[in-house]
């Protein structure tokens, strides 16, 4: 009877039902899913090397690449692959943006996690979420049938496609999001900090500015270059709003260039493995590192606040 | 100045009655605490003690228009429930200690000197007046000669005991009639619990200080008089002593002998 027992127990230790199936089923499945976003990058970011690379030994002049403003890939007897303009139309328009975007969201997110309340911070959150899921060629479409008549009016120019168009679309676009991240950023910060200060006498505002903005400050950063990668790698609504010729702006009201822009409008019109095809993808790769090193120096900042 | 002088009592609760919502927190609670003692405040926990304590420089209401409250306190006979009360002077009197120290996310030097940046008059205090505020004000807590060589590093990376008498020692620039104190030693070891007390003990006397405590060793200890709270009511106050030998109701007494709480 004794012995019967105990070989009883040892099977039941044996025993695997379904539950124990159904762990190990799930726990492959988020591996291969986890190990597959890695695997899916490193193929995009080779893929777009093996396209791209040979550009680098083969009409590239590194003079020319980066120090010339004249991009005629298409010239039959003298093509040109200077990408400065592309960059400083890039640069432009997402430093316009930004300027309108990171005060406006950073206060946008201030009263949303400190000073509203209730009811009126379920809807402002829901009405910043609902902006930030307006598709880009919307955007778009509101800098070329609204912006730019509105521009044109307002300032006397003749076209109203440009930085300042694109730029406050840009803005629009990127305030969500960073709205978003600095709120989250904002509500990370433990009450009791907010407790402690408030005890002490200080006001919602001296709270505010000098206990929980300082004590966000790395999910703020983070917000902010979040908003910046969004900028750099916007394509349709700055495609449709900046006016897209090539040029070294001057002013607000020109008409600017950006990378992506570039590649959206001319990819298709390449022929594969063609001189202007390589150099597409060579600007794939540039904005494709500028956007990783972006988002790195981003989470490398959050990482940073979380070690405290 | 001479009529605050010759006040009997610092604080003067008369009639409080307390809700969260539907919930009744305190009854009809009356409560005189003498100038320059030491007063505790003992009872199960949900008795409504940190209520009232919360309820005197009003950091309650944080908590929004779900918590109500009826009666009368009074601090050195200013009546602090009236609407023309700011909150920020009345929270520069009323200081507080809470139940896990919580020092800001800044320097030990801005910890020290938070209270008295946010509330100078003068913008451009001297770095020599703040330097001998700073000084005072840790000495005062017992701390300067620990801290005296770090007091850039930030304040979170000090011992739990440390932190907490650091969250006294950021009042003392405020020179705060009341110090209300929540628990205070709750987050802290033995040894810390006592070096604590110990300096609560030193600033008798300058300070009224009201603690609410779960520990009814620390309340014979660490205080001149005792209250006694159950459901919401104040049951009875009398001297530390008194109340401990000659508890004057029954609900006190099964109290103090451990039959509950």
């Amino acid at each position: 009877m004794n012995s019967d027992k105990k070989v009883l127990v040892c099977q039941d230790m044996d025993v695997r039902d379904s539950a124990w199936y159904w762990d190990k089923f799930f726990q492959i499945l988020m591996l291969v899913s986890g190990v597959s976003a890695i695997f899916l990058i490193i193929s995009i970011f080779f893929f777009i090397t093996k396209e791209g690379f040979s550009f680098f030994f083969e009409p590239f002049s590194f003079r020319e690449f980066f120090l010339s403003s004249v991009w005629r890939p298409t010239s039959l007897s003298n093509p040109s692959y200077g990408i400065l303009a592309l960059v400083i139309g890039t640069a432009s328009v997402t430093g316009f943006a930004m300027l309108l975007a990171v005060p406006f969201s950073l206060c946008a997110a201030i009263f949303i996690s400190e000073f509203a309340s209730g009811r009126v911070r379920e809807v402002l959150k829901v009405l910043v979420e609902l902006l930030a899921a307006i598709p880009s060629v919307v955007w778009g479409f509101i800098g070329l049938s609204i912006m730019n008549p509105l521009i044109i009016d307002l300032f006397d120019v003749p076209v109203g496609l440009g930085i300042l168009n694109s730029g406050i679309i840009l803005g629009l676009m990127a305030a969500p999001i960073m709205t978003t991240i600095a709120e989250d950023a904002l509500k990370a910060v433990p009450d009791h900090y907010r407790e402690a200060a408030e005890a002490l006498g200080a006001t919602k505002w001296q709270v505010t500015f000098r206990v929980v903005l300082p004590a966000a400050k790395n999910g703020l950063v983070a917000a902010i270059l979040l908003g910046i990668g969004r900028g750099f790698g916007e394509t349709m609504a700055v495609l449709m709003t900046s006016g897209h010729s090539i040029n070294l702006p001057t002013s607000p009201f020109d008409s600017v260039r950006a990378l992506t822009a570039t590649i959206a409008a001319e990819l298709g019109e390449t022929a594969v493995g063609s001189d202007h095809y390589r150099a597409l993808f060579t600007l794939g790769i540039l904005l494709f590192l500028v956007t990783f090193v972006i988002n790195l120096t981003a989470d490398i900042v959050v990482k940073g606040n979380k070690r405290h | 100045m001479d009529s605050v002088e010759s006040l009997e009592f610092a604080i003067q609760v008369d009639k409080l009655n307390s809700w969260y919502g539907d919930f009744q927190a305190l009854f009809d609670v009356d409560l005189e605490v003498k100038k320059g003692s030491v007063t505790s405040l003992i009872g199960p926990s949900g008795c409504g003690k940190s209520t009232l304590l919360r309820s005197i420089n009003r950091i309650n209401e944080r908590l929004g228009s779900y918590t109500r409250i009826s009666g009368t306190i009074r601090i050195l006979d200013h009546d602090i429930l009236d609407e023309s009360v700011d909150l920020s002077q009345l929270r520069k009197r009323v200081g507080m200690v809470f139940q896990r120290p919580n020092p800001l996310p800044l320097s030990i030097r801005d910890n020290v000197l938070f209270a008295h940046r946010i509330h100078g008059s003068s913008k451009n205090l001297s770095k020599r007046e703040e330097e001998r505020i700073l000084e005072d004000s840790l000495r005062t807590v017992l701390l300067w000669d620990d801290v005296k060589d770090r007091l850039g590093r930030d304040a979170r990376g000090l011992s739990l005991e440390a932190q907490q008498k650091l969250c006294i020692a950021r009042l003392i620039p405020l020179k705060p009639s009341v110090i209300l104190m929540d628990e205070p030693t709750s987050a802290l070891d033995p040894k810390g619990t006592e070096a604590l007390e110990q300096m609560i003990w030193t600033l008798a006397g300058e300070y009224t200080i009201l603690i609410v405590t779960h520990n009814m060793a620390q309340a014979r200890r660490a205080s001149t008089e005792s209250a006694f709270m159950l459901l919401g009511k104040l049951v009875e106050k009398q001297n530390t002593g008194d109340l401990f030998l000659n508890p004057i109701h029954q609900q006190t007494a099964d109290y103090i002998e451990g039959r509950y709480g």
